[in-house]
């Protein structure tokens, strides 16, 4: 009795709102739009590579390794501001790497539990900041001082020093490739820093109160127990970082000098592929020109795709195998 | 004794350490403080009336920012508008129906780079397939450049709020008979609505100081430029030229601008993360 | 509803393994075992909710009102309007306590408010929910204590007037306070509705149902009369489970 009378209404029920292609649309749009950023960065490689070519036609894979760089003869290589961005990065990162191990040391082991917030909140505004008031700051603000304090007291003591000395050498301008690097490093702290401070808070309270229960110090711990623990998201936070640095552009094109030259030394101004980017895109003439800059473009993308994806996949590593 | 630290060597090695992690957080502050300091100190003085009714003035002369601020104002806008429905739709799918799929993975992986790809590579793209064809810089070029940096961070974080709603709340929906469609727009989307909110907040903050990838697409203008189709005044890409230059009027008026943005992305940030707590704590 | 040689694979899994048994109209039929032996999966082949996760498979009959509700044509959304389901935590919606209701109803019937005020009053009626949240209506379903929530779900699944009731070990989660109300609500519940409850708390089962099967590794061990089950039981294995003997 009770089925008859339900099935009197559901017969009523399936035409009032049973339109089942919306939801096959509604299914087929949401999954056009992830095809989208699926193939957003083939699109991207595709695009650099056809708008490089003529100049990976004329100056082949030999354009990494020549630092020529000539608008009039039109002779181009990629040497300079490779070595650059490199060289930027890597002073970024030897900066970064222990001050974000520190932050996120006190922020998971040290700092009381109502400061927290507060404190990762502030680091974590230094990475909203955008890039070109870094670059701003650093030019008008740090730059002076850097160049009065900094760099001469560099000179003095490290200057004469055999091997090391060479990077110190030459008039202390305040703007160069120390700087970029150095303004660089606060700029990825905060990305590095959020990495580490979530892999180090995954590891099991447990662990950690085993290891001071046999009388380990709180850097014993954190030194033995959790960075082995967390390394493979350490690295990808270090990647991370790296992958920022490498494509930073703004900051890095107020303060780097923008010069085609190669020095040893960490005082003169260079150039890096984003800054060489900014700096004379809009202002190219000819195929060439624009086509080697587009190379450089592709060169960038290249470079920092590998590292991002080291960073992802020891991430995705880290989810399967440590439970984050 | 070979072999065994002393306690007391552990203890000062312990404390050196613990020292220098309260010095990575003061040095982490110190540059925060500087930055937001210098800011207040040169931009303050720039906010005037006259900053947000006149335009960018030639050099030596008096002007304001409005059609730079209008600009960007227009741009985030049209980038969010484009960038935040696919970013939605596209988190829906690896969120609801692709989860375990190929495309899935490997779309979140892409989505992954592309969320700290080199914007200016962004510029550059958008340059090839759009600014060549047309022609002309634009407005339109800006807004879309930006607009792919916005998707990221919206797939992203919508995936993230998406995945913290209980399996648990579907299957009670999809018990009711409800189509799969009326369970993710009217059950799943409204569990996680403020972390949503808090994606597209952050992707504005994002936007909002975004120059590289302005500088080959919207390229700028020194007039009222309400026209996308045209090359387009923004906040970021003034201040860049004008922090270049060599005249001080313009280099005063290039920190309020900045004042201007830090403020805006700053606001969006604190009130993302603000809403991202209360969600918390529900 | 009967079922027949029900087998239900996880990926390779087999979770059930040929079972067949009848749940009877208008009464309270409860399913006890140890946990993991797919009492849970079973509930779950009776709406076909199984099917939102992919390498899930049942295979055999489960026939509702002369249909094999396991068969390809199946419309699930109209299966799952015949066969409501609660489940072991409350879930309300992310919206008003009306709306909780109102939205399972909107889905296939199209009411004038007025009807639909009273249709929710009802369903609210029914679950003994009524005068508690008569006066908050418009308030959020997550502001409810978790005995409350766990009546608003049942009420939900109430208010699209389905045949059958599918309950999820609904009142794991609960204190004894609510869980009293809920069983003395399902004992109400009975005289209209065919309801099929999966629990792992035996006295539970004792006092709300009138037959009671017992599973075992994906096994339907033994089926029958719940004061027959419990009081002399036919098997060995039901007789160790419900004396407490066993692991």
């Amino acid at each position: 009795m009770l089925a008859e009378g339900f099935k009197a209404e559901a017969g009523s029920r399936a035409g009032s709102a049973n339109r089942a292609w919306i939801g096959s649309l509604f299914e087929l749009i949401s999954g056009f739009s992830a095809f989208l950023v699926f193939c957003l960065l083939l699109s991207i490689i595709a695009t650099l590579v056809v708008g490089s070519y003529p100049a990976l036609k004329q100056f082949h894979l030999g354009f990494i390794s020549s630092d020529k760089w000539n608008p009039v003869t039109e002779e181009f290589g990629a040497l300079v501001p490779i070595v650059g961005t490199l060289v930027t990065s890597v002073i970024a990162m030897l900066i970064a790497i222990p001050v974000s191990f520190g932050i996120a040391l006190f922020l998971t082991e040290l700092s009381p539990v109502w400061f927290k917030r507060p404190l990762g909140t502030a680091i974590e505004l230094l990475a909203a900041i955008p890039s070109i008031i870094y670059g701003m700051w650093g030019l008008f603000v740090f730059a002076p001082v850097f160049a009065e304090t900094v760099q001469p007291w560099l000179k003095a003591h490290l200057g004469k020093v055999a091997l090391v000395g060479m990077l110190f050498q030459g008039p202390p301008m305040g703007i160069g490739v120390l700087t970029a690097g150095l303004i660089l490093a606060i700029m990825v702290i905060p990305y590095i820093a959020a990495v580490m401070r979530d892999v180090f808070d995954i590891v099991p309270p447990k662990l950690k109160e085993s290891a001071h229960a046999i009388g380990c110090t709180t850097w014993e711990v954190v030194w033995h127990i959790v960075l082995p623990y967390t390394r493979a998201g350490v690295l990808a936070g270090i990647m991370l970082g790296l992958g920022r640095a490498l494509g930073e552009t703004m900051a890095v094109t107020f303060v780097i000098g923008n010069a085609h030259n190669l020095h040893a030394s960490l005082f003169m101004p260079g150039n890096s592929i984003a800054s060489t980017l900014a700096n004379e895109f809009t202002e190219a003439v000819g195929d060439l020109y624009t086509s080697s800059l587009m190379y450089l473009g592709l060169l960038l993308f290249l470079i920092t795709f590998v590292v991002l994806a080291i960073s992802r996949l020891l991430l995705s590593r880290l989810g399967r195998h440590e439970g984050a | 004794m070979i072999g065994i630290s002393p306690y007391s060597r552990r203890r000062f090695i312990n404390f050196i350490g613990l020292a220098f992690s309260l010095g990575a957080m003061i040095f982490g502050l110190f540059w925060l403080g500087w930055i937001i300091f210098t800011l207040l100190r040169y931009g303050f003085g720039g906010l005037s009336l006259d900053l947000f009714t006149k335009m960018t003035p030639p050099p030596g002369s008096a002007g304001g920012l409005l059609n730079a601020i209008f600009g960007s104002l227009v741009m985030s806008l049209v980038a969010t508008l484009i960038g935040t429905p696919i970013g939605i739709l596209a988190a829906t799918y690896l969120s609801e129906y692709g989860r375990r799929g190929w495309l899935a993975k490997v779309t979140r992986f892409i989505n992954d780079i592309l969320l700290s790809a080199p914007s200016i590579v962004i510029g550059l793209f958008i340059y090839s397939i759009y600014v060549v064809s047309v022609g002309h810089f634009s407005g339109w070029a800006g807004a879309i450049a930006l607009s792919l940096i916005v998707i990221p961070v919206v797939v992203r974080t919508t995936e993230d709020m998406l995945r913290l709603v209980p399996d648990q709340l579907r299957e009670a929906a999809a018990a009711l008979g409800s189509p799969r469609w009326k369970i993710i727009v009217f059950i799943v989307y409204r569990a996680a609505k403020a972390g949503m909110l808090t994606g597209v907040l952050l992707a504005m903050a994002r936007i909002s100081g975004e120059t590289a990838p302005l500088l080959f697409t919207a390229l700028n203008s020194q007039f009222w430029s309400p026209n996308l189709n045209a090359p387009m005044a923004n906040l970021p890409v003034v201040i860049f030229q004008f922090a270049m230059s060599p005249y001080q009027d313009w280099h005063d008026l290039a920190w309020a601008g900045a004042l201007l943005i830090t403020l805006g992305v700053l606001g969006f940030t604190i009130l993302a993360r603000f809403l991202l707590r209360k969600k918390r704590y529900e | 509803m009967s079922v027949r040689n029900l087998d239900f694979f996880y990926r390779n899994y087999q979770a059930l393994k040929n079972i067949s048994l009848d749940i009877m109209e208008n009464k309270v039929t409860a399913i006890i075992g140890p946990s993991g032996c797919g009492k849970s999966t079973l509930l779950r082949t009776f709406n076909r909710i199984y099917e939102l996760y992919p390498g899930l498979k049942a295979m055999g009959e489960i026939m509702l009102d002369g249909e094999n509700i396991l068969s390809r044509k199946q419309d699930l959304n109209l299966l799952r309007v015949k066969v409501g389901m609660v489940f072991q935590m409350p879930t309300p919606f992310p919206m008003t306590i009306f709306n909780n209701i109102a939205f399972g109803i909107k889905l296939y019937e199209s009411l004038d408010r007025q009807v639909m005020v009273e249709r929710v009053e009802w369903a609210l009626h029914k679950a003994a929910l009524w005068d508690e949240v008569k006066d908050k209506l418009h308030q959020s379903g997550t502001s409810l204590s978790g005995g409350q929530q766990q009546r608003l779900c049942i009420a939900r699944a109430i208010a699209v007037k389905p045949e059958l009731i599918l309950l999820d070990e609904p009142c794991s989660g609960l204190d004894p306070i609510s869980t009293s109300r809920i069983e003395d609500l399902i004992s109400e519940l009975q005289s209209e509705y065919t309801i099929v409850i999966v629990t792992h708390n035996m006295q539970q089962a004792a006092r709300v149902s009138e037959y009671t099967a017992y599973m075992y590794l994906g096994e339907l061990i033994e089926f029958g009369h719940t004061k027959a089950i419990f009081t002399k039981p036919e098997k060995k294995a039901t007789e160790d489970y419900i004396t407490g003997k066993f692991g």
